[in-house]
Order: structure tokens, then C-alpha cells, then sequence
């Protein structure tokens, strides 16, 4: 990242801080840095290591299961491996890679500064290095890492067989925890900063709807994480400090633990959906060249899924004991859901419809992502239906359905807002060539891999289990060289991220002709975005095709951004709305 | 709620410094610090209700009057911290000391008895689902009393520091909704401890 400084940036001189797309400045980014451009990058950075090591552990799985014996690593190992794996995927990136989208998108799109409590931030960020490490700590400590999966139901979570204090389940705990005090303190800084740092005229509904997706998403972190330490805590006390919260030995009840955890843990599937519907809402307009379809009933179908997802919990308890009535209530809850789910599904087909799409990776990426949504929420509702789920219920159908959600939409969306937000605030190009690769391997990877463990799972195929009948080895065999494709799709990606950082074409302010206040800030943006002279928002966003202006004295803004230093001439920057 | 205001801040270097929205975190922290509370006494009261075992061998109820004793100090300290700041408000900076010292004095005295009821039980954490749900309760609120008296003296201090206090609340209001949250949660944690006994 150090070589490309043939030219002179003045900018370097002039800011106070270095600018983001400063090449000899590095440093950084391993500093306690306040400024959200910063923290962002480094959230992302962060998250996509987790995301290879993550990977690595599923190619392991993948590699056991490609035979039905288990014959690769040991069936203890393998339990292991899977509790790992899922806890990195959704503590160590997908979490976290969202609230560096937080960070870069937020203060940018609503014209403030910075978020509103710049040392939290800073300090949340921090603490995910802490508990990332100690989770990865507890690969190597005596007795290996937890073996509970990331439910870690107990009694299966309190077992302590070497009767060490410090031990993998604890550690595990322990990481969980400060993972949610880390996204408390960012929930409390991004709804603040949202609340009160809007741009003047900017009311609730012209508020751009990835900002919305995050207040939806943040607030339920705010009311569903609290529970989950709790049950956390009280888990921990049973491990470490003898008491019988959860054991029915000693007058505790398991299930307890069971509500406390998936009280939580359903809603926060919500967490990172959110955020993605919201990224989905953003790009479709861009690349389809027309306004937002039904903003305002996308708008508020966020705060629509935002109740609903607290009151589904139930559902991943049908085969647990519940009884009877509790199962139907909480079905018909469940199916609720699909409503205002259904709705922006719906508003983005519509969008797209007729539109004048621009196949960049981004948009592929989106309708890649968007065509494997649907078909998971095809599978969700069969998963809601008690009878099919009493019988699919722990078998990798649910694997299948929540890998659909999980890969095939949710970190397709990440992907495509990396492409698309990758040159706003680096100030270069990511190449589209290697791009198009990235994703061709991605879908026929990630079908490959998750499309046969639905069949596997009507055959009757158990999930977390390392051998198997060889009946289901074809769906498996398909699984894991699928797997083994996205081990490969990450090549072209990482190659592509780190190349075209270094040595990229320069980009615009605006190269997508995207609608929207960020792209009225040069690319990468000044330290403190528009500092005070923060722009008056005059109409709601997307408004392709429609030629209003989005802000009072918009040409000004436009001429700024493209004027300011770039270190080598930019051809004047293509015009914002070429559309009739 | 279209055009906002945004705190001061000088344009560079004002890092750190976008000031003006603490109270409005406070609140949404507390909001959802409450639920951590919310759940610990919905795990109470379900093991409570349906636990086979409930309190262990010898121990039957707790002893009321001290801990209504200390009740009653706690929640008093509420209306002083508001008294506080009503003198802080008028400028009355010493007043505000005082009165401020004497909140943090109350809260103190809650402490140190609820370590003096904490030595004298019969019963330890161990002690089934009855003795780990009380010590549960009561030491996670502690810590809450704690930390309200830290924030507190950090207030105090600051207000010794020229010039902090002119442009307004800074901070006493959030950390008086904090200590205000930490009297309620102890009312609601009183009832269900020690009224709600049979
Ligand atoms: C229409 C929407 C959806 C419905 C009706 C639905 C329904 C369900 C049901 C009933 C289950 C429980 C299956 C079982 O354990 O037997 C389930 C599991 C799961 N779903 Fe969904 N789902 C939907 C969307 C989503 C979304 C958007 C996400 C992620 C962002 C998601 C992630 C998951 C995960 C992670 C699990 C499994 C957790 C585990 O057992 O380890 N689902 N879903
Ligand atoms: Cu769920």
C-alpha cells in the first residue's frame, strides 16, 4: 500500500489528519483512532481475516464430510470445529463487518461529522481484536475450544470434564460477552448519532434506507442483547462458580437458558439481515436508474420486522418440549414476519422492473443475493410450519435454509456494498474484471454447497455430525466441492481488494452516478466529511430520473467534490443524472 | 424532527468533542440496560415458581427490616441527587457539592449494608437456585451502586475544574438519570426479594 506515491497528494499537507486514501499512512489504522472513516475500515479489515479463518474451519468440516467416516479429524474435533465456525462467522465477521458499513455509511449519509461519541467507538472497536483473540486463545488451551456449538445449551455447555477454571466453554463465554458489550456501546452510538446529527431538512423520510435498517437493527441489539448476557452470565455462573441455574439437579430449569438464548439469538439473524436489506434498497435504484420502489412502506416495514423478530423466538424450540399451544402461537408469529419481509422483497422487484440495469459486480452481486432470499424464505416458512419442522427440525435442512440466509444473501450483500462503497472511500476502482470472477465462483460455489444439504436434510440427514450413512454421500460430495469453490472465489476477491487499493484507477466522487449525500463528498471523503458547511436536504433519496435536486445549492456541492485535490487529474466527473 | 441541532464542536482537531448528545445516550443505554434487569427477573421469577427446590434446608425467608432500612435510604437519595442539580442549575456550585457529596454519602451507606446483610446470611451462592438467584440480583445492582457513585465522584471532580460547568449540564444530568434508574431497579428487585417471600 506504499508504492504508489509517484504523484504528490497536497492533501496530505493540508488535512490535519491524514486522508483515508493517503498512501504512507497505514499506521493508522493500528492506532486508537476516533475518526468513524478510520474505525470502519478497520472493522471491515478485521472481519474479512475472521472471515478466512472461518472459512478455513468449514473447508476442514467440508473435507470430513466429503467421506461418510470420519476419518479426516477426530468426531470430538469436528464438534469443535463447528462451534467455532459458527461463532466466528457471526461474532467475528458478519457482526462486525456490518458496523463497519455503521461507521463508513452513517455520518456521511445523514452530513454529520463523525458518529456522536467518537471514543466509544473507538474503544468498541477495540474490543473486538480482545475477543476475537481470546476466542482464537481457545484453540490451544488444554481440553480445546467449546464443543457445545453456538447454541451452548446446557447441560452440554456446563461440562468442565478437566475441572480447569479456564477452559475452552469459558473462554467462549467470555469472548460472547464482550462481543455484546462492544455492539451495546455501538448500538447506543449509532441510534444516538442518527437521532440527533442529521443534516438540516433531512425529516425521518428522507432519511436513506440503509439508515433506517440500522436503527431498526441497532435497537433490537439494544433489546435483545441484554437478555442474552444475562442468560450468558447465569450460564457462566454454572460452569465456573457451582451454581444450578440451568440444572435440574439442582432446581434450575434448562429451558430457561433456551428462552434467554434464542430471545436473542432469533432477532439477531434480523441484526445482520437489516442492515443487508438496506444495503439491497440502496444499490437497486443506483444500477436499475429508477427511484426506490414504495420508500416509505420499506421505510417502516424495517421497524415492522424489528417488532415481529422479537416475538418468533419460539420456533427454534418446536422439538424442545414446548407444548402444544405455545407452538401454534409462535408459528403464527413466525409466518407474520414473511409480511413486511414480503413487502421489500416486492419494493425492490418492482424496482427493478423495467429499469435500465447496469450489470457491475455490486448489482450482480445484489440480484445474486436477492434470488437466493427468496428461496430461503420459501424455506424459512416451511421451517415455521410445526409438522414439517418436528420432522426437519436438526437435520441440515436447517442448515440449508440458514446458510441460504446467512452466505447466500447476507454476505452476497456485503460483497456487493464492498464493491460499491470500495472507491467512495479509498478513492480508487476496484476491477471490475476480477470482480465478475469473484462472483461467478461465489454463486455456483455457494449453490453447490448449500443447495444439496436442503436434500440431504429431507432425506433425514442429522446436522453436526461428523460421519455419516453413505445414502446421503452424493449431496455431500456436491456440498464440499462446493465449499472448496469458495475457498477459491476468495483469491480473486482479496487480490482484487488489496491491488486496486494500491494501485486502482482514481475514482470520481460520484462514480456511479448514485443519488445520495455521500456522493456529494469527495472521494475519499475529508476528515470531517462536510464539517459545517453540511448541506440543507431539499427531497427524499433516489431520485433517479425525477431531476430535482437533492440539496439546496446542489451544483456547488457537486463542483467541490470534484475539484478537490486529486493527485492525479480526474477527467471531469462524469455528470450526475445522465437519464432523461 | 427534520432540521437538528448539532452540539458545538470546533472543525478540527474536535475530535472527542461533538459534545451535546450525552444525555440522549444515557437514555438509550439505560433503556436497554433495564432489559438486562428485565431478564434476570423473569429468570427469577420462573425458577422461583417452578422450581421443585427452592430454598435450601434451614433458610426460610429473609430478614426484612434492615433491608427496608437501607430501602428507604436509597430511595431518598434520589430526591437529594435532584435537589443537587437543582442547585447546580442556579449556579450554586457549592451548594451543588454538598448536596451532590450527600447523595454520594447515602448511596454509600446502601452499600456497606448490603455487605452487612451479604455476612450475616445463612446461605452462599451455592445454595440452590434460591441462594444464586438472591446473590444474582443483589450483586449485579451492586455493581450498578458502584458505579453510580463512581460517576458521581467523577462529576464532583470535574466540577472543580474553571469553566466545565458554565456551558450547562455536562454529564450531572446523565449520571443523576443513571443513579434515578439504579433506585428504581432496587424497588422493583425489593418486592421481589423480600415482599414477594411465600
Ligand atoms: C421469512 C423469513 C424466515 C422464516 C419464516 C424463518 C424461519 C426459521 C425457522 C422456523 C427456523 C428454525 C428451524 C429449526 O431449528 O428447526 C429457522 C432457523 C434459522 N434461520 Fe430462519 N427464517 C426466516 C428468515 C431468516 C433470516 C432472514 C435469517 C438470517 C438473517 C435466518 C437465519 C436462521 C438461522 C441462523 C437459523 C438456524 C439457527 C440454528 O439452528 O443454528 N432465517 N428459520
Ligand atoms: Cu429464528
Amino acid at each position: 500500500m506504499s508504492s504508489t506515491s509517484a504523484s504528490f497528494d497536497p492533501r496530505v499537507l493540508r488535512a490535519p489528519h491524514p486522508v483515508p486514501g493517503a498512501p504512507d499512512n497505514w499506521k493508522r489504522f493500528f492506532t486508537f483512532n476516533t475518526d468513524a472513516k478510520v474505525i470502519g475500515i478497520q472493522y471491515i479489515a478485521l472481519a474479512l481475516f475472521f472471515l478466512l479463518v472461518g472459512g478455513l474451519l468449514a473447508m476442514i468440516m467440508r473435507g470430513e464430510l466429503i467421506t461418510p467416516p470420519a476419518d479426516l479429524v477426530d468426531p470430538s474435533v469436528y464438534n469443535g470445529l463447528y462451534t467455532m465456525h459458527g461463532t466466528v462467522m457471526l461474532f467475528l465477521f458478519l457482526f462486525p463487518i456490518l458496523n463497519g458499513f455503521n461507521n463508513l455509511l452513517i455520518p456521511p449519509m445523514i452530513g454529520a461529522p463523525d458518529m456522536a461519541f467518537p471514543r466509544l467507538n473507538a474503544l468498541a472497536f477495540w474490543l473486538f481484536p480482545l475477543f476475537g483473540t481470546i476466542l482464537m486463545v481457545s484453540f490451544f488451551v488444554p481440553g480445546g475450544p467449546s464443543t457445545s456449538g453456538w447454541w451452548a445449551y446446557p447441560p452440554l455447555s456446563t461440562q468442565n470434564p478437566l475441572g480447569l477454571f479456564v477452559n475452552g466453554q469459558f473462554l467462549w463465554i467470555l469472548a460472547v460477552a464482550l462481543s455484546g458489550v462492544s455492539s451495546i456501546m455501538g448500538a447506543v452510538n449509532f441510534v444516538t448519532t442518527i437521532l440527533r446529527m442529521r443534516a438540516p431538512g433531512m425529516g425521518w423520510f428522507r432519511l436513506p434506507i440503509f439508515c433506517w435498517t440500522a436503527v431498526a437493527a441497532q435497537v433490537i441489539q439494544l433489546v435483545g442483547l441484554p437478555v442474552l448476557t444475562g442468560g450468558a452470565v447465569m450460564l457462566l455462573f454454572d460452569l465456573s462458580f457451582g451454581t444450578s441455574f440451568y440444572q435440574p439437579e439442582g432446581g434450575g430449569d434448562p429451558m430457561l437458558y433456551q428462552h434467554f438464548f434464542w430471545f436473542y439469538s432469533h432477532p439477531a439473524v434480523y441484526v445482520m439481515a437489516l442492515p443487508v436489506f438496506g444495503i439491497f434498497s440502496e444499490l437497486f435504484p443506483v444500477y436499475a436508474r429508477k427511484p426506490l420502489f414504495g420508500y416509505e412502506f420499506v421505510a417502516v416495514a424495517s421497524f415492522g420486522i424489528t417488532f415481529l423478530s422479537l416475538i418468533v423466538w419460539v420456533h427454534h424450540m418446536f422439538y424442545s418440549g414446548t407444548p402444544q399451544w405455545m407452538r401454534n402461537l409462535f408459528m403464527a408469529t413466525t409466518m407474520l414476519i414473511a409480511v413486511p419481509t414480503g413487502i421489500k422483497v416486492f419494493a425492490w422487484i418492482a424496482t427493478l422492473w423495467r429499469g435500465r440495469l447496469r450489470l457491475t459486480t455490486a448489482m450482480l452481486f445484489c440480484l445474486g443475493g436477492l434470488i437466493n432470499f427468496i428461496f430461503a424464505g420459501i424455506t424459512g416458512v416451511m421451517l415455521a410450519t410445526v409438522p414439517v419442522d418436528i420432522h426437519v427440525g436438526n437435520t441440515y435442512f436447517v442448515v440449508g435454509h440458514f446458510h441460504y440466509v446467512i452466505f447466500n444473501t447476507l454476505t452476497f450483500g456485503v460483497f456487493a456494498a464492498i464493491y460499491h462503497w470500495f472507491p467512495k472511500f479509498t478513492g480508487r476502482l476496484m476491477y471490475e474484471g476480477l470482480g465478475k470472477l469473484h462472483f461467478v465462483l461465489t454463486f455456483v460455489g455457494s449453490t453447490l454447497n448449500f443447495l444439496p444439504m436442503h436434500w440431504a436434510g429431507l432425506m433425514g440427514m442429522p446436522r453436526r455430525v461428523a460421519s455419516y450413512d453413505p445414502e446421503f454421500a452424493l449431496a455431500n460430495v456436491l456440498a464440499s466441492l462446493g465449499a472448496f469453490l469458495l475457498g477459491v472465489a476468495m483469491i480473486p476477491f482479496l487480490l482484487n481488494l488489496v491491488s486496486s487499493w494500491a494501485r486502482g484507477e482514481r475514482a470520481s466522487a460520484n462514480p456511479w452516478q448514485a443519488i445520495g449525500l455521500e456522493w456529494l463528498l469527495p472521494s475519499p471523503p475529508p476528515l470531517e466529511n462536510f464539517e459545517e458547511d453540511v448541506p440543507t436536504v431539499l427531497n427524499g433519496p433516489y431520485g433517479y430520473g425525477l431531476n430535482r435536486p437533492l440539496v439546496a445549492d446542489e451544483a456547488r456541492y457537486i463542483a467541490r467534490a470534484n475539484a478537490s485535490p486529486a493527485p492525479t487529474p480526474t477527467p471531469a466527473s462524469t455528470p450526475r443524472r445522465p437519464e432523461p | 424532527m427534520s432540521a437538528t441541532p448539532r452540539g458545538s464542536h470546533d472543525a478540527h482537531g474536535g475530535h472527542g468533542g461533538h459534545g451535546g448528545h450525552n444525555l440522549t445516550g444515557m437514555v438509550i443505554f439505560l433503556l436497554s440496560e433495564s432489559v438486562i434487569f428485565l431478564a434476570f427477573f423473569a429468570g427469577y421469577a420462573v425458577l422461583k415458581v417452578s422450581s421443585p427446590i427452592w430454598r435450601p434446608e434451614g433458610v426460610d425467608g429473609l430478614a426484612v427490616r434492615e433491608p427496608l432500612i437501607n430501602t428507604i435510604v436509597l430511595v431518598s437519595s434520589s430526591f437529594v441527587a435532584w435537589f443537587a442539580e437543582t442547585r447546580l442549575r442556579r449556579g450554586q456550585l457549592w451548594a451543588f457539592r454538598a448536596v451532590w457529596l450527600l447523595t454520594m454519602a447515602m448511596g454509600t451507606w446502601f452499600v456497606i449494608g448490603q455487605a452487612i446483610e451479604w455476612r450475616e446470611l445463612a446461605f452462599g451462592l451455592g445454595s440452590g437456585v434460591f441462594g444464586a438467584t438472591f446473590y444474582l440480583l443483589t450483586g449485579f445492582h451492586g455493581l450498578h451502586v458502584i458505579t453510580g457513585l463512581l460517576l458521581m465522584a467523577l462529576m464532583l471532580w470535574r466540577s472543580f475544574q474553571p469553566g466545565n460547568y458554565d456551558g450547562g449540564e455536562a454529564g450531572v444530568t446523565s449520571v443523576s438519570l443513571f443513579w434515578h434508574f439504579v433506585d428504581v431497579i432496587w424497588v422493583v428487585l425489593f418486592l421481589l426479594l423480600y415482599v414477594w417471600q411465600r
